[in-house]
């Protein structure tokens, strides 16, 4: 086998304004491999892609394909040639059929006419030669999402290219689901097509792939052989730190003794997640871990009556809160800060006044009417205790940083006084300062009293926790107390036994 | 590929599996093209129950002739949701492209008279293509919203010809306006002949060539259909000036069998255009749905308004009933074809 690299990209830098994407990255695949690229969220993996497959431009460094220069931007076609990408959004047209997809604009004709049947056949042959089973007549939108990477893959195939990435495959896919994708590269690898594989879940990259790269923060840390790193030193590699420190002390404000504010028992969503249960006490702070599509913020999500689960139950306090009820959970006293603050979190034209106080309406005033003296009273009390930077309550939240409206969508979820906070994410996209004080006003919310639930996968936001409960493909996984070390939780969220 | 013939074993059962409730559905997508055909047929039986005139060739040719303009609105306006816009103003261009000529080539009253007769099919087609390229300009130049664009141009166009015709009629058009309106080719009237053979051309346009395939890529997934190479400016560019252009030429057949042009020609038709691409199966959204579905649409609303007519329902009434009509034919096909309509 040749050992001239597939791809090779040298010392290639990319800034977004003040963040620096990557900062002299390296990667080199060689011919055959199934190559793993592995790193923690903002590591720099999803910007390397976008530069390997050409949509994005490096600011300096080099791209080789087989040892030859990068095509130009603009030639699609010579990118195509040389590498492809399956992405986690699907690119496929949903209505159109399999065989019209896979020769999209490039169907045979005759006379300026499509000849369906040519075009059936050339889709089954290319089918057929990777071994993808599916009618190629139905329409792509039928196909499961397993198909569908299969359909993509070979697509991406019948452009000439031999080195595929794919972003996260699994992410979507059941137990079965993933074993058959595997056994899928497996054989294509038999065949001769080399493939870059991004997981979150490090047993996947121990289960099909020889070699392993390592990003965290933006740069490359190692490469190696994976037969020759053991779980706990890739999980090293991916955290920084060789001896894992003990999560910061705080002393703990949960009120043990008393009835637990939030009881979750059997909570079942198929396919998401099963079997969850869990308490939390007033003025305990829970952490609800996971790597991406583990469950967690879709448990968070029923919790609060955003979504509705097929089997189990949700109190709070005495409650019983109805599946799939927002204002319900909102009356039982939840607090909710949501995963997306752009889509979910706040309405971005309106004033920081009414958005901190959507969720109270019905105390600023008599019957239907909203007093704005009143408004603005008390989003001026919310906005002095999260030291929102504003000229003003009238300012619209479009106007603030990140960092701001997160505290907006913060006040809104505070200013019921809620008995429970229910957060995902709660830090995602901002600033180090606020993050701090953020989590700052989290606790402060804990030690008052309120019981907290926090869904996120940043080790920061759990660091807060005085408990931990670990998913992995939608089932508690580990429960971690008090003094867990960053180690131990991230390989439980990236699903590999440590002591393996 | 030494190794594909393993392959290949490898996928044959997992191939069975999928293979059966496939081509099941394979068989429920054809059918849903000829959804309302049931429909055609059932109102068939009910007109010649309520009227033995309802079935005869002249009262046939009569609903054809009728339909056969607004049906190129139809067409023009099923390409362009196809291809995932829309467009409000086929309407007044139904209505401006022939008042334009007219007020150029007559002479007297509120016309100029400025041009010689033969030019005025040209003018008509002329406006469809201006018309067409402005929407374009604002709706892909500029981003603007295709809804309110059109919406507004809805709007201008249809004060356009209020303007120059001074709210009048254009009586008096030049023979080359009325040919297409009154002539009969092979015993029947042109205007069905160019109906019939334009969605003929629109079904083999649409469905045989990559032209029309890439409508549906656009309207279905843009991002994916840009990645593969369509160019997919160029393409909403040339839908919605081919509608407009395809809007003029409906006008014209009009005009031509009415041998005037009112000011108010076309006014209102786009409600029944749009609730005959919906029952057609046509989506809002964009990338699904067919020309023979438009088709089939148009026609069932028309046959069903001759038969109301046969059966002596008061005029005053047909619009109540024909609202009600739409509402239910909308129900049945959403109940036939088993999806959502968007």
């Amino acid at each position: 086998m040749s050992t001239v690299p597939v791809v090779e990209a040298h010392q290639v830098c990319k800034r977004y304004g003040a963040t620096v994407a990557l900062d002299h990255a390296d990667l080199t695949v060689l011919p055959g491999q199934t190559h793993a690229l592995v790193g923690r969220n903002g590591a720099g993996k999803s910007t390397l892609v976008s530069v390997l497959t050409g949509l994005t431009g490096p600011d300096s460094g080099t791209v080789l394909f087989g040892g030859e220069p990068a095509p130009r931007a603009a030639d699609r076609d010579a990118w195509r040639a040389r590498v492809a990408c399956v992405y986690q959004k699907s690119t496929i047209i949903p209505d159109l059929s399999v065989a019209e997809n896979l020769f999209l604009n490039r169907q045979e004709t005759r006379g300026g006419l499509l000849r369906w049947s040519a075009v059936r056949r050339a889709a089954e042959e290319l089918l057929d030669r990777w071994s993808v089973a599916v009618d190629v007549r139905r329409p792509a939108g039928e196909l499961s999402v397993e198909q569908r990477q299969f359909v993509e893959i070979a697509r991406s195939l019948s452009f000439g290219a031999r080195f595929v990435i794919l972003d996260e495959p699994t992410a979507q896919l059941d137990g079965a689901a993933i074993t058959r994708l595997f056994e899928h590269i497996a054989e294509l690898q038999r065949q001769g097509v080399t493939f870059l594989f991004i997981s979150h879940h490090l047993q996947e990259v121990y289960d099909i792939c020889d070699t392993v790269t390592v990003y965290r923060d933006a740069r490359h840390v190692l490469t190696a052989p994976v037969a020759d790193l053991p779980r706990a030193g890739l999980v090293a590699a991916m955290t920084g730190e060789d001896t894992g420190s003990a999560a910061e002390a705080r002393t703990t404000s949960a009120r043990r003794g008393a009835p637990p504010v939030l009881r979750v028992r059997d909570l079942s969503l198929d396919p998401v997640y099963a079997g969850v249960s869990f308490d939390v006490a007033p003025g305990e702070i829970v952490g609800l871990a996971g790597a991406g599509g583990s469950g967690k913020t879709e448990v968070a999500e029923t919790v609060v009556g955003l979504r509705k689960a097929d089997a189990g139950t949700v109190h709070i306090g005495d409650r019983r809160i109805r599946p799939g009820d927002v204002p319900a959970a909102l009356a039982a006293g939840v607090g909710f800060v949501p995963e997306d603050r752009h889509h979910q979190g706040f309405v971005p034209e309106m004033s920081i006044a009414d958005n901190a106080t959507m969720t109270v309406m019905d105390r600023l005033g008599p019957g239907i009417f909203v007093r704005s003296a009143e408004r603005d009273r008390l989003a001026g009390t919310m906005i002095t205790r999260l030291a929102v930077k504003t000229p003003g309550p009238e300012l619209p939240v479009s106007a603030l940083s990140g960092g701001n409206q997160q505290k907006v969508v913060l006040a809104r979820a505070l200013a019921g006084d809620p008995r429970l906070l229910v957060l995902i994410t709660p830090t995602a996209g901002v600033d180090v300062r606020s993050k701090e004080f953020l989590l700052g006003k989290i606790a402060e919310a804990a030690e008052a009293g309120t019981a907290v639930l926090i869904a996120s996968d940043e080790l920061d936001d759990l660091r807060l926790c005085d408990r931990l409960v670990v998913l992995t493909h939608g089932r508690p996984a580990t429960e971690f107390p008090a003094g867990w070390q960053d180690r131990e939780v991230v390989a439980a969220m990236e699903g590999v036994d440590l002591d393996a | 590929m030494p190794e594909t013939p393993t392959a290949l074993h490898d996928a044959e059962p997992r191939a069975t599996a999928p293979a059966a409730p496939g081509a099941h559905r394979l068989a429920l997508a054809r059918l849903r093209d000829f959804a309302l055909v049931p429909g055609i047929i059932a109102i068939a039986v009910v007109g010649q129950l309520v009227n033995p005139v309802f079935l005869q060739y002249d009262n046939l040719i009569n609903i054809l002739q009728t339909m056969s303009e607004i049906a190129l609105l139809v067409l023009a306006q099923t390409m362009v949701l196809v291809v995932g816009k829309m467009d409000l103003s086929l309407e007044s261009t139904f209505g401006l492209a022939p008042g334009v000529a007219a007020w150029l080539t007559v002479g007297g009253g509120h016309s100029l008279g400025l041009l010689p007769g033969w030019a005025a099919v040209l003018v008509v087609l002329a406006v469809g293509v201006l018309v067409g390229a402005l929407n374009a300009v604002l709706i892909v130049r500029f981003g603007l919203s295709g809804f309110v664009v059109t919406l507004g141009m809805l709007i201008v166009l249809r004060g356009l010809l209020t303007g120059i015709s001074g709210g009048q009629t254009f009586f008096g058009l030049p023979d080359g306006m009325l040919y297409l309106g009154t002539t009969l080719w092979a015993g029947v009237p042109a205007s069905i002949w160019i109906c019939v053979l334009l969605f003929a051309g629109g079904i083999v346009l649409l469905g045989y060539t990559r032209f029309g395939r890439s409508l549906y890529a656009i309207g279905g997934n843009p991002d994916a259909a840009k990645a593969a190479g369509i160019r997919t400016d160029r393409v909403v560019w040339i839908v919605l000036i081919g509608a407009s252009v395809l809007a003029a030429l409906g006008g014209l057949l009009l005009s031509g069998r009415l041998a005037s042009v009112a000011s108010g020609q076309g006014n209102g038709y786009i409600f029944t255009v749009f609730a005959a691409a919906v029952i057609g199966g046509v989506s809002l959204n964009g990338g699904r749905g067919t020309l023979f579905g438009a088709f089939t649409g148009i026609l069932l609303l028309y046959m069903i308004q001759n038969v109301l007519t046969l059966a002596g329902v008061p005029a005053q009434w047909i619009g109540a009933l024909n609202g009600t009509i739409i509402l239910v034919a909308l129900v049945m096909s959403r109940i036939t074809s088993g999806k959502r309509q968007t």
